[in-house]
């Protein structure tokens, strides 16, 4: 079954299409994301889901039930907000057990229940503290917590790691996920950072302007992708235009070659070559990245830390596979 | 991505600046605590000396006592003056207005919340402008202008008496007056009117820190709550309204010290029967009793003192 159903889902403000026409099938137990950059109507989505906003067109279904009308204390799914949203009064416990106290569960056992969602997540005896004495690693664990002690079958994320430094990020990137396999949920995770979408998630979907533009694997979106704006987004893949693709004995409106599928050298069988002119370079730990001239049009290639770095302004010839070069669908 | 090329290169230089302009400010920037005696000095000076010393001296007569003889005031250490002030008579007074001062605070309150948490929450651009206006608007006109218009509004010939008989209704308000103590031969000389005036020029003083504290509650927390499961009524009492305590504390800390102290409102509009204010004001001047005047202006600092340490106690700052 559905855990999400999305049929021809629009939300307009006023002449803003926020979401303008969605489709969208989330599977029970899946971890989905939504990327997309800021506007692209992926919070908004994940607004529609918790209840927090109604669509001005279309169907959505929560494991078959229709979703219309109902107001987010009558859905079984529990948001972690982009601010965390811990209420500044309450003490750890108390805001890990609201909800559990506003269904009217008794003092004991909704203690309980609080203690034991804190132990999941990693922060035992720290119930006595008030949200403003954790710091934001903490307090991300804490909102995690409070959505999942009402064991809901849905849990939406908000930019969850958002505020986080990359260290932190890394470490709860991987304890979401195995959580999510852990207790088998369906997960749907907003984010703008592709890196984090394409590491957690089982599918992805790309938004822009308010349209989904591909859904897909993190494999299926990272190297076929379908638009100029997928495969620019995920990755920052070069795009090639149809005079570069015909330059290439290839027929299409556009093509994207990702920059690590790139080397410097004269092709081999089965591959393609291009020449270009180097002009920036820079160092990136385990890769070099460096920015070619190729006929007018930037293409940027990532070369292994080894590899020599071609020297600035002279021309050398690039090599890569055919079938590295994805040719898109259309242009836009 | 930044890409520059040799050519590209721009030359970042930095400028010394003059070492001999704006003396005057790097010295208070070298010494804080020189900058902070300058920056308070005035104030303290005023609330210091010229506010709290004086009622700190007028508070210190309320332990003396008048000689009933010679309508002097001895200056003897005594108590004999709150002896006084806890007699039927002069209870009655703190009892009425500490009545009227919570009815007209309980009253603001239910008044101002819903106006402040719609400026606050929904509110937006032009009706904020229009909020605060209308909210301040009273205040920009003379006090007394104000409560001599309301003394016609509540007069039996009023618009008011006018308005109940367009309506059919002038049996109930002819009902309501004559309910013992809050009614009246009018609503103008009745407790009722004396509270409805009240409430009318101390309600702004309600609105703007609820206001302000509700604008501090990020929606969020209120989209929150009712993602796990509270229905508008729960996160009402668990998070909105613990959350604006401090500004409802805030505001009836003024709308209950303010009834306390006023003297002008229960003497145009209500009945002939004194308060606080208008007690302190009889006993200075007429009376000529300072002390016991004295005394009657320590009631509603003690009982605003009393209700700070319990609103403390019940967790009211806790949120700030």
């Amino acid at each position: 079954m559905n855990a999400i159903l999305f049929e021809n889902v629009s939300r307009h403000f006023g002449n803003v299409r926020a979401v303008d026409g969605v489709d969208l099938a989330v599977a029970e137990g899946e971890f989905f994301a939504m990327l997309g950059p800021s506007g692209s109507g992926k919070t908004t989505c994940l607004r529609l889901v918790a209840g927090f906003e109604q669509p001005t067109a279309g169907h959505i279904e929560i494991f078959g039930e229709t979703a219309e009308g109902l107001p987010p204390y009558r859905r079984n799914v529990n948001t972690v907000f982009q601010d965390y949203a811990l209420f500044p009064h309450l003490s750890i416990l108390d805001n890990v057990a609201y909800g559990l106290m506003v269904k009217g569960v008794g003092r004991i056992e909704r203690r309980r229940a609080a203690e034991e969602a804190l132990a999941m997540v990693a922060l035992p005896g720290y119930g006595a503290r008030k949200p403003g004495q954790l710091s934001g690693g903490q307090r991300q664990r804490v909102a995690l917590a409070r959505a999942l002690v009402n064991r809901p079958r849905v849990l939406l994320l908000d930019e969850p790691l958002g505020a986080l430094d990359l260290k932190l990020r890394e470490q709860m990137q991987e304890e979401l996920k195995s959580l999510q396999k852990a207790l088998g949920l369906t997960f749907i995770f907003v984010t703008h950072d592709q890196g984090e979408a394409l590491a957690m998630a089982d599918r992805v979907a790309v938004f822009h302007e308010g349209k989904v533009r591909q859904v897909g694997t993190p494999e299926d979106i990272y190297r076929r992708p379908k638009t100029r704006f997928v495969a620019d987004f995920v990755g920052s893949s070069n795009v090639l235009s149809r005079v570069q693709c015909q330059r290439l004995g290839v027929d299409a409106p556009a093509a994207s070659l990702r920059p690590e599928s790139i080397v410097i050298g004269r092709p081999t069988d089965g591959q393609l070559g291009l020449t270009g002119i180097p002009i920036a370079t820079s160092f990136l730990g385990p890769v070099n990245r460096v920015t070619l001239d190729c006929g007018g049009e930037r293409i940027v290639a990532l070369l292994a830390g080894g590899a020599p770095i071609p020297a600035m302004g002279e021309s050398v010839t690039l090599a890569f596979g055919r079938h590295d070069l994805h040719v898109m669908e259309d242009a836009g | 991505m930044i890409m520059a090329s040799e050519g590209q290169r721009t030359r970042l230089m930095a400028t010394p600046g003059p070492r001999d302009r704006g003396s005057l400010s790097d010295m208070l920037w070298r010494n804080p605590k020189l900058f902070l005696a300058l920056l308070l000095c005035l104030p303290l000076l005023w609330l210091g000396v010229v506010y709290l010393g004086s009622l700190a001296v007028f508070l210190a007569q309320s332990f003396f006592a008048i000689d009933d003889f010679s309508g002097l005031v001895t200056y003897e250490p005594t108590l004999a003056t709150y002896r006084q002030l806890f007699s039927d008579a002069n209870f009655d007074i703190i009892l009425r207005t500490v009545t009227m001062a919570a009815s007209v605070t309980v009253a603001s309150i239910v008044i101002a919340f819903p106006v402040a948490f719609y400026a606050a929450r929904y509110a937006k651009g032009v009706w904020k402008a229009v909020f605060y206006l209308g909210v301040m608007l009273p205040l920009w006109s003379s006090y007394l202008v104000k409560i001599y218009a309301w003394k016609l509004i509540l007069a039996k010939e009023g618009i008011l008496t006018w308005l109940f008989a367009k309506l059919h209704l002038l049996w109930l308000l002819e009902a309501w007056l004559s309910i013992p103590i809050i009614g009246g031969n009018s609503l103008s000389v009745s407790y009722t009117g004396t509270f409805l005036v009240f409430v009318y020029v101390w309600l702004p003083f309600m609105i703007l820190p609820i206001q302000a504290s509700l604008e501090r509650v990020s929606g969020s927390l209120v989209e929150a709550s009712a993602d796990l499961g509270a229905r508008p009524g729960q996160t009402f009492r668990h998070v909105l309204l613990p959350l604006a305590l401090p500004g409802i504390v805030a505001g009836s800390i003024f709308t209950f010290s303010l009834t306390l102290g006023d003297y002008i409102i229960p003497q145009i509009i209500g009945s002939s029967r004194l308060f606080i204010g208008q007690a302190v004001y009889a006993q200075q001047g007429t009376a000529g009793n300072l002390p016991l005047a004295a005394a009657f202006t320590v009631v509603p600092i003690v009982i605003m003192g009393v209700y700070l340490w319990a609103a403390r106690r019940m967790g009211a700052f806790d949120a700030l």
